[in-house]
């Protein structure tokens, strides 16, 4: 158990023998927890959350509706989930939002394909995140020769032709969710890195560091304690943001059949097979390109409302702010 | 009383920033020349005082003098030892004597962390006094600074500029440092508060028989707390004196117009003094005008100033502790 005492100064552990130091007062909201605060009044941002609360709860929760519904996600209900003609049914008592060209149950694939979205867009943001932020701080912190190599090498990422190289690679070492994972996160975490180092340039010279230098600090201390907190804000924002691209991304690889494999439904296969069908079969195109449309905009809001919070002295520029 | 022995002495300290450009092959085209030369010596005990326009090169001295910024050329030689070419690993036992209180009382506290862990950051980096005893040691600092030891777990934005001016303050003396450089400590702040700090740090220097190095442009603030004032012009000390000296007989016509641009409280004696108006802006220190730097401004420059440079000398009757860098300094025909 740690008292708010205990906790305020670094380097201490458990409450040791009865103290003489004074009790404290309350203890103070730092610049995180204020933001937290105003995101919490923020309307846009709420409703995002909950949109992707319900995102996530659904993913999760997927075998639950494909056993209430009674059907699975690669099941093909070719007697009655295909008209005679051999076309998919439309929405009805028994396919809540029709079926694929295959007599699949779209509702049941949608909910699945929000699994493999929702994997691939936190996983390859964690680790463009991380990764951004450890070469950035390291480029920036160091300066010098450090931030030619990596700046540049920086810069050599993101003047990439991605799906280029993605094409080449997944013809390579064939299409797989790991390779996806790993294209997607290879080709964002640059733009972080950037981002990271431009603020620590500004950061280390700030008196604070300065002063952490005159006490006689170490590097990585320096980086840990007083460099990174401060970029946790643009970190934050960053990767709100990044979510949905990276799932924009597994889309668009998986849509010209360079990411995760069929019969595994991704919101991507299902609209590359839905193209074949758009003519008779409206549910087919509308209800994966919906859930794509849905998740990226409550990932983009919530983006934006982050950085709101983060920052209230910027207004915003195209909101009218009257919120 | 006898000279005391000089606790930091600098001889001939330069810095010279380069100006680069090119982005792949860079080279460089031209050298700001902040500090350019600069001989003092800082006795225990005593506080001097470093007055200067804006551009000076006050504070690259104070950085260099703490190691913030590594020297061009020359010597810092601090209790006996030269610390201008030392290790970051060697100078960290040598920290713990030297310490630096900044000017901007918003940027030198870091938001992110609670107060007691920025005047804990001293003892954490030098590992000492842990848990219970650290937190005691703490609050006796804040206590010993005017702040109110209940607030330790509270963020630097929830203090005004001057409490958050003896957070640094707290900060800076939990190692008990020797020397304590003072890097404009006041004048980011209001008036009523300037009063306060200058007053606490006067007490402290009693209390902990500390050593200040005291920058500012202000020179109502350094006559307050110093006992000798240092002139920087151009990155070079162009006078020093005791205080009471410099302010009833400046020898150098800088330290006079500086002088003379002081604010006066009274308006009629302000009517009554002459003041001494110099004209255009200091000259650039990329390319600082040859022989003495003042001479284009000066108003008792002779042909002699623009070629030869002045030496930092005694003159007329003044005694060693009072050189002047002056061809024709005031007092003399």
């Amino acid at each position: 158990m740690s008292t708010p005492i205990v906790s305020a100064i670094a380097g201490d552990r458990a409450a040791g023998p009865p103290m003489p130091a004074r009790e404290a007062s309350t203890p103070g909201r730092g610049p995180l927890r204020l933001a937290a605060q105003r995101l919490r009044r923020d309307r846009v941002a709420v409703v995002s959350m909950v949109v992707i609360v319900v995102l996530v709860l659904s993913a999760i929760a997927a075998p639950v509706v494909a056993h209430l519904v009674g059907h699975g996600p690669d099941t093909q209900y070719r007697d009655t989930g295909l008209t005679p003609a051999g076309l998919p049914v439309g929405p009805s008592r028994e396919f809540l939002l029709g079926t694929d060209g295959l007599g699949r149950d779209v509702l049941v694939r949608v909910v699945y394909g929000a699994r493999i979205s929702l994997l691939v867009g936190v996983v390859s943001t964690v680790l463009a995140v991380t990764a951004g932020v450890l070469i950035g701080l390291t480029a920036g912190y160091y300066g010098g020769v450090v931030d030619v190599f990596l700046a540049r090498f920086m810069d050599a990422v993101l003047s990439f032709p991605f799906l280029l190289l993605a094409v080449a690679l997944v013809s390579i070492v064939g299409p797989s969710l790991t390779i996806t994972v790993l294209v997607i996160a290879f080709f964002s975490w640059a733009a972080v890195g950037r981002v990271v180092r431009g603020q620590t340039l500004v950061i280390k010279e700030r008196e604070y560091v300065q002063a952490a230098h005159a006490l006689g600090a170490g590097d990585l201390r320096i980086m840990l304690l007083d460099v990174f907190p401060n970029l946790i804000a643009p970190v934050i924002v960053y990767t709100t943001l990044l979510i949905p691209t990276a799932i924009v991304f597994e889309s668009t690889l998986s849509f010209l059949g360079l990411g995760v494999v069929p019969p595994t439904p991704t919101w991507g296969n299902m609209l590359a097979e839905s193209l074949q069908f758009y003519q008779v079969a409206w549910w087919f195109v509308l209800f994966p390109g919906l859930a794509l449309l849905i998740t990226t905009l409550a990932f983009n809001l919530l983006g934006d409302s982050v950085r709101d919070a983060l920052d209230p002295g910027t207004e915003r520029l195209f909101a009218g702010g009257s919120r | 009383m006898t000279v005391a022995p000089a606790l930091l002495r600098l001889e001939n300290v330069v810095k010279y920033f380069p100006i680069r450009t090119g982005t792949l092959a860079r080279r460089t085209v031209a050298q700001i020349r902040a500090v350019d030369g600069v001989s003092l010596a800082v006795r225990s005990g005593e506080t001097l005082g470093l007055v200067g326009e804006t551009g000076s090169g006050k504070s690259t001295l104070a950085r260099c003098v703490t190691r913030l910024q590594d020297l061009t050329a020359g010597r810092i030689v601090f209790a006996g030892t030269d610390i201008s070419r030392l290790s970051r690993h060697r100078l960290r036992p040598i920290r713990r004597d030297l310490q630096i209180i900044f000017q901007d009382p918003y940027g030198s506290l870091n938001p992110h962390r609670r107060v007691g862990s920025i005047i804990a950051e001293p003892f954490a980096v030098h590992r000492l006094a842990g848990g219970a005893e650290r937190r005691h040691r703490v609050q006796e600092l804040m206590e010993l600074v005017g702040l109110n030891p209940e607030h330790y777990n509270r963020f630097p934005a929830e203090f005004s500029g001057g409490q958050r001016q003896r957070i640094g303050i707290a900060r800076a003396l939990a190692l008990r440092p020797r020397l304590l450089i003072c890097d404009e400590p006041v004048s980011a702040l209001d008036v009523s508060i300037q009063a306060q700090i200058l007053n606490l740090l006067v007490d402290l220097q009693d209390e902990l028989s500390l050593t200040y190095v005291f920058i500012a442009h202000d020179l109502s603030v350094v006559r307050h707390v110093s006992d000798r004032v240092a002139v920087m012009y151009l990155g070079k000390v162009v006078e020093v004196a005791p205080v009471e000296q410099i302010y009833r007989r400046p020898r150098h016509p800088y330290t006079a117009a500086l002088l003379s641009a002081e604010p006066v409280p009274d308006p009629d004696a302000s009517d009554r003094r002459n003041r001494i108006v110099l004209a255009g802006d200091p000259p650039s220190p990329v390319d600082p005008p040859p022989g003495c730097p003042f001479h284009p401004r000066c108003f008792r420059a002779q042909p002699r100033c623009a070629v030869e440079a002045p030496a930092l000398t005694p003159r007329l009757d003044d005694g060693p502790d009072h050189p002047t860098a002056c061809h024709f300094p005031l007092g003399e025909p």
